[in-house]
């Protein structure tokens, strides 16, 4: 008989075809989905052509790319890369090839478009594909060469991962949301806390979690060192698939008596609104403690938080109310749809109303690209996942993470702040 | 191989944007990705390392982004090879993929001071500090990856498994 196994050991299990795994085997898996984006595909597609033997991909129809970084081209160098992605997408004939107006951040765009689903297996030229394991999928983020040696066998090679299992207790408070969970799980067990190894999120609070804060738990897993972050799957995923219309995929559940690393419980009662303050994501305050920090840039979206419920909460905040005058408030949907849907909702208007930029998607500033670059003693609050040394831009700059409750807030305030220090809006 | 250089000693949680910063993501040259190696935490970095130096570091080397670049920048600063209490898993795989010698050794690194000279045997994971005389030994990689590495790294395994599918259909 099979051992019992986590959630990610049963995935990992059925598509290594073997009955089970354990912790430590080094296993060859089939993939389902192998994505890149400007930066990792160049890089990529030049290993590729090294292969002897693979002129063709194994599958274009299990391959993504999405331009996001740098784009809307930002400068000549990033121009260059784009096209070489684009002329090779056309090449190899890869249809879920997003262009920029079509796309936008590549963990916001594959959900939405039912590319990824329950128990497949997702690599990514980018950190941040642990995403996907919000739907209950094993992902996990890889280098260019790996990218490349998966577009010719459709395969890869890993160590499985040991599974650590979050529970989440109790019940949320008020401006608490999804940010504010997995920056205090980081805060708790540090930046390497669970290197090489699985989170399992789990317990009530997370059951009632939307997609979109699983998405953002699941994204800020590697900021813990894990190699992927996962979520069981209910009725809440089921509904997710439906509705952006993903068929076929295959339900896996962790067995009752797995063998878990460890077990880590967080009382959601006593999280209040989270700040990361520089230079790691592990280094959590409440927000009311920050209040002296001054802001002068606010950028709200990415990967991590430009999902359509994360703008309702930075709208929610800043309606009837105006940016200060110190501050720059960026905000950027995280695709074409999200940002589309903002303008529906009457969105876009409040944020241009507040005194906000209203940026097409891309991932811009986060990665100190363009679209809102720090210079030197200026300090953003930001729904991003990396306050690393000089991310935004600047060596001397500064990034403070949390949700988009705090960074609308402290957008207004002009320091950091949480929704409950503001006054009364302005009614309309 | 027997790398021999001075050891360039950093803390804990080095991460991809610090040896690599995404303004310079748009490279791929090494050589000009070399030139910002480590820029933001070391700016002396690039100017005091002499080709064949190593890096010695605390836990979690390597934390962050998926950026291939930052192997790559590395090498193309002329690093022989990094010794770290543990490294970051995508930037490990990167390592290999490209080239970069990595070996964990926490005892090493407790062991080695900021601008001593090392050697290191990178086929037996044998690190000497030949200012103060002491050995470590780094911990062996798991027999797949020393197969792969022998083998001529990830391409070449790949080509071995278009091989082997090829004569499966066949």
């Amino acid at each position: 008989m099979a051992r019992a196994m986590t959630l990610t050991e049963k995935i990992l299990a059925a598509h290594a075809g073997r009955a089970d795994v354990s912790p430590g085997d080094i296993i060859s898996i089939e993939l389902d989905l192998v994505m890149a984006n400007e930066l990792s595909a160049a890089v990529a597609i030049t290993e590729f052509r090294k292969i002897k033997g693979a002129t063709k991909v194994w599958d274009p129809d299990k391959i993504a790319l999405v331009p996001s970084h740098f784009t809307p081209n930002k400068d000549i160098a990033t121009a260059t890369l784009s096209k070489m992605m684009r002329d090779f997408a056309e090449e190899q004939r890869i249809k879920n090839y997003f262009e920029v107006g079509r796309g936008g951040i590549e963990h916001v765009v594959l959900p939405e478009n039912g590319m990824v689903g329950p128990g497949e297996t997702i690599i990514g030229g980018d950190s941040h594909t642990t995403t996907y394991g919000g739907l209950g999928a094993f992902a996990t983020g890889v280098g260019s060469t790996d990218i490349a040696a998966a577009w010719a066998i459709g395969e890869m090679w890993l160590r499985v991962p040991p599974t650590t299992k979050i529970i989440y207790e109790g019940s949320l408070r008020p401006y608490v949301a999804a940010k504010d969970l997995i920056l205090a799980t980081i805060g708790r067990i540090g930046v390497d806390g669970a290197i090489y190894g699985a989170l399992e999120f789990t317990g009530p609070v997370v059951k009632e979690l939307p997609i979109s804060g699983r998405f953002t738990m699941a994204n800020m897993s590697i900021e813990a060192g894990a190699k992927n972050g996962i979520f069981p799957v209910d009725a809440t995923t089921e509904a997710y698939c439906a509705a952006v219309g993903k068929k076929n995929y295959t339900v896996y559940h962790a067995d009752k008596d797995a063998a878990y690393a460890g077990e880590v419980v967080i009382d959601c009662t006593q999280i209040e609104p989270q700040v990361a303050i520089p230079w790691l994501p592990e280094n959590t305050k409440n927000a009311s403690q920050l209040n002296d920090i001054e802001v002068h840039q606010a950028v709200i979206g990415t990967c991590t938080n430009g999902r359509i419920e994360d703008m309702r909460q930075a709208a929610e905040i800043l309606k009837g109310r105006k940016v200060h005058p110190r501050v720059r408030a960026i905000v950027i949907p995280g695709s074409q749809k999200v940002y589309l849907q903002c303008i529906k909702e009457g969105l876009t208007e409040i944020f241009i109303e507040a005194g906000c930029v209203v940026s097409t998607p891309t991932c811009g500033p986060c990665v100190g690209g363009h679209m809102g670059v720090l210079t030197e003693g200026e300090r953003c609050i930001s729904t991003t996942n990396r306050n690393f040394r000089g991310r935004m831009g600047h060596v001397k700059s500064e990034v403070y993470l949390t949700g988009p409750y705090v960074a609308a807030a402290s957008a207004v305030a002009g320091h950091i702040a949480g929704p409950e220090q503001l006054g009364k809006p302005v009614a309309a | 191989m027997i790398l021999k250089g001075t050891a360039h000693k950093y803390g804990k949680n080095v991460d991809t944007d610090v040896i690599i910063p995404g303004r310079y993501c748009n490279l791929i040259d090494p050589v000009e990705l070399g030139k910002h190696a480590l820029e933001d935490l070391d700016a002396g970095f690039v100017k005091k390392a002499k080709p064949g130096d190593l890096i010695v570091a605390d836990t979690n080397f390597g934390c962050g982004s998926s950026r291939e670049v930052a192997a790559v920048a590395l090498k193309g600063a002329g690093v022989a090879g990094v010794v770290a209490k543990s490294f970051a898993r995508i930037f490990y795989r990167n390592c290999i993929n490209t080239g970069l010698p990595i070996f964990e050794c926490p005892d090493g690194v407790d062991g080695i001071n900021d601008g001593d000279t090392i050697t290191v045997d990178a086929a037996n994971g044998l690190i000497r500090n030949e200012t103060t005389g002491k050995e470590f030994r780094a911990t062996q990689f798991p027999k797949f990856m020393q197969d792969l590495i022998a083998g001529g790294g990830l391409l070449a395994y790949v080509e071995k498994r278009l091989q082997e599918k090829a004569a499966q259909r066949a």
